[in-house]
């Protein structure tokens, strides 16, 4: 038995996780994986607890997406208890679960991805890092900032907290808009938007263009595809539509949230705390093995730029089009999930302004008549990450008596695990690796976003 | 160069670490002139077991004025982590909730965990026969702890979130020597709802209908929460929370849960929330699922599983 390499922690991710590569004896790669290293039990120990609560509570399983657990979780319980949502009440958590998308995408392209592009994949680690692209490109490292401090403050001023919200409630939203406050948040969407199509350019110009040899090569996997789609004409959505599950061939067969259970399912290896989904769907099982993948499908921004129909609004599909153009329908190369990320940016910025200029977001009706009790409910939204799914069950009293969860990044569990091993296998030869190397097979996983 | 700081989080969400970014463009400075990042794997490469991964088996971390912990201790890798952290830092703070009083994830520790991790594996959706991993991931641990209950903590800065401007005193502190100034009032002494005395209120309603309020008007025009009968932790829970001079629920019309943990240092917001309900003549069985009022503090032995009545002979 030869050596392994032990990378740990993975990092500029979010989420706790470790590689470990097996070398044999010739130094080659016998095996690779990424564990997900963390278990924190949320299914449980939210039994028992009121599902009004929950919905406040489910928050802490991601802080850096609690807008997505916040409104899935109130979905959930909206079906729970049998309520539907006033249509104001339904547009906001739309406009902030939205708003908080597009703070997310800044913070991974420019904090935690572009480090690798700015300073190059070689460079040395104490530089290769957010604070390196501040002494490499200050201008454009200040913008970022202010703008993603402008995405985050939008929504902590006008729903009291920006990181573990309370403002969405079931059957609707905690207070109407006002008339100033959507005044404002326009110009300030309008900013966002400018800077979405700058960011777009910069990096087809100074990353997309550049490394495009890398994207061509590094963790490339063929998968099929899961996302979100409108419910009349396929176009891409992020807070509410029908899924959208994909073949590698492109076919695809479209479901209902309600229904996730004949769809997926959850494979579960003795080395990641992190469960697998599958398409327990197309019925062949699961395998991670790179020629003859089994049941494996990718989520998250390239998953679901390659579902959708085309973008429901003009800039972002554009940026598609373009995309669809080079990289063909259903695209593949995981680096592109950087390209897609940004192509969702725009459209991010671009939806609430549609939303601030619907004629009823100041509406005042925005809560329903809601009464705690048995029932179940399963709420789905598209994360950051992928696809999230909350199923809950309640009891007589409006507590939770059973829950399950498919948060966003796991569906990638699966597919990060062969892109990691794609990557070792065909970047360390005959016992030669160093660290530009193994930075290069944390690229692979830093793509998704975990 | 500045001061050599080392991150790091445990049994956490990474919101802790967003706060530290939502310091927004105060950020720069800090990143770039008054510290000087040595560790930190959410924005940063360095590698526990060296940066070819072949570093031998003990983890290492290097040394730090200032150390940061986010997260609770839930399994043996953390423990390992935050006594490394603590045997390389002169400065160790605990960031978060999770970190001083176990934070949500340690309402774990009101349930039998054993039977709860292994019921995560047969979920719904979870192929059948499937057992809780066991290679390469670390032992859980029999329960959530606080950082404190495992080793020596310096600084101590609660909140799910913790506020930005907090975060920047506390570094700010250690950096200019002198004890940090924070909050060590309660809720609702900083909060400007109106509030009109005891009232006709005696059970406590559920958060399914919104407060009573006109939303062109002030906070400081809206009734208290409590007084409007609603279950509202503002008497028990340490402020801080506060952006704009509002507590941040209060903000958006919504009662506090008390994520800043207990006003009293060492306090129980149960016991102390059930003692204030009950002096102004509230029921307390009222309250459905009393135990969730300690959601934010399952540390320190507060939340433990129930008893399991016994048995009776035949």
């Amino acid at each position: 038995m030869g050596k392994v390499l032990t990378i740990q922690p993975v990092t500029r991710i979010e989420g706790h996780a470790r590689i470990s590569i097996y070398l044999n004896d010739d130094g080659n790669v016998e095996e690779a994986y990424m564990s997900l290293m963390s278990l924190r039990g949320f299914e449980k120990f939210i039994e028992g607890r009121p599902a009004e609560e929950v919905v406040r509570i489910v928050t802490r399983i991601c802080g850096i997406c609690p807008w997505m657990h916040h409104t899935a979780a109130n979905k959930a319980v909206d079906g729970c208890f049998g309520v539907t949502p006033t249509l104001t009440g339904h547009k906001l958590r739309e406009l902030l679960q939205v708003m908080a998308h597009i703070n997310d995408k800044i913070l991974h392209f420019f904090f935690l991805a572009a480090p690798d592009f700015v300073l190059g994949p070689d460079a040395d680690y104490s530089v290769r890092n957010v604070m390196g692209v501040v002494k490499a490109a200050p201008e454009l490292a200040t913008r970022v900032v202010k703008m993603r401090q402008l995405g985050q403050m939008m929504i902590d001023r006008f729903a009291g907290k920006a990181i573990h919200p309370i403002a969405a409630v079931v059957g609707g939203f905690s207070k109407p808009m006002l008339e100033s406050e959507r005044t404002r948040l326009l110009k300030d969407a309008q900013i966002l938007l400018d800077f979405s199509l700058y960011a777009l350019d910069y990096a087809k110009n100074n990353v997309f263009n550049k490394y495009i040899d890398v994207f061509r090569e590094l963790g490339v996997i063929n998968t099929g595809f899961l996302g979100t789609v409108d419910r009349a004409d396929g176009s891409f959505r992020l807070y509410d539509g029908r899924q959208r599950l994909m073949k590698t061939d492109g076919t695809f067969v479209d479901f209902e949230g309600d229904d996730y259970l004949d769809y997926i399912g959850e494979h579960v290896e003795p080395w990641s705390y992190g469960k697998m989904p599958y398409a327990k769907f197309w019925n062949e099982g699961f395998s991670l093995d790179l020629d003859a993948p089994k049941g494996i499908y990718r989520a998250n921004t390239l998953a679901r730029i390659n579902v959708c129909d085309q973008m429901a609004t003009p800039k972002a599909q554009e940026a598609l089009e373009e995309f669809r153009s080079e990289f063909g329908r259903p695209a593949q190369a995981t680096l592109l999930y950087h390209y897609a990320r940004l192509i969702e940016l725009v459209y991010a910025c671009e939806r609430i302004i549609e939303l601030l200029n619907w004629e009823g977001i100041t509406d005042t009706k925005v809560r329903a008549k809601v009464e705690p009790k048995g029932g179940r409910g399963v709420g789905v939204v598209e994360a950051p990450r992928g696809t999230l799914i909350h199923d809950y069950t309640t009891d007589e009293n409006g507590c939770i008596k059973e829950a399950n969860m498919i948060v966003g990044t796991t569906h990638n569990i699966g597919p990060m695990n062969m892109s990691v091993k794609q990557a070792a296998t065909s970047l360390i030869k005959d016992g030669n690796y160093d660290e530009t190397i193994l930075n290069k097979v944390e690229m692979a996983v830093r793509a998704y976003d975990p | 160069m500045g001061v050599t700081t080392a991150l790091e989080a445990l049994s956490s969400c990474s919101g802790c670490e967003i706060a530290i970014l939502n310091l927004g463009e105060a950020l720069i400075p800090l990143l770039t002139e008054q510290i000087d990042i040595v560790h930190a794997p959410i924005l940063m490469d360095h590698k526990y077991y060296g940066q070819c991964g072949d570093g031998g088996k003990s983890l290492q971390i290097p040394e730090a004025v200032i150390g940061i912990v986010s997260g609770g201790v839930s399994n043996e890798e953390h423990i390992e982590v935050l006594q490394e952290m603590r045997k390389k830092c002169k400065v160790l703070i605990a960031l978060g909730s999770c970190a001083t009083q176990g934070g949500i994830p340690a309402l774990m520790n009101g349930q039998d965990s054993e039977q709860s991790f292994d019921a995560i594996f047969q979920t719904l959706s979870t192929d059948p026969g499937a057992g809780r991993p066991d290679r390469i991931v670390p032992k859980l641990l029999d329960r959530i702890y606080g950082l404190d209950e495992k080793v020596v903590i310096d600084l101590q800065l609660p909140g799910c979130p913790p506020n930005p401007a907090h975060i920047a005193e506390v570094i700010m502190s250690v950096l200019e020597d002198r004890e940090p100034v924070l909050p060590t009032k309660s809720v609702c002494d900083t909060c400007p709802t109106r509030r009109q005395g005891k009232g006709v209120v005696d059970t406590v309603k559920r958060f399914v209908e919104n407060a009573d309020f006109d939303p062109n008007k002030p906070i400081s025009d809206m009734r208290c929460l409590l007084e409007q009968g609603f279950m509202c932790m503002g008497p028990v829970t340490l402020a801080g929370c506060a952006k704009r001079g509002v507590p941040a629920c209060i903000e958006a019309r919504v009662p506090c849960r008390g994520c800043f943990g207990s006003v009293r240092p060492k306090g129980n917001q149960l016991l102390d929330m059930m003692n204030a309900l009950a002096s102004n003549g509230i029921d307390c069985m009222s309250v459905v699922d009393r135990r969730s009022i300690q959601r934010f503090c399952g540390a320190h032995g507060n939340l433990r599983p129930k008893k399991k009545s016994a048995v009776k002979e035949v």
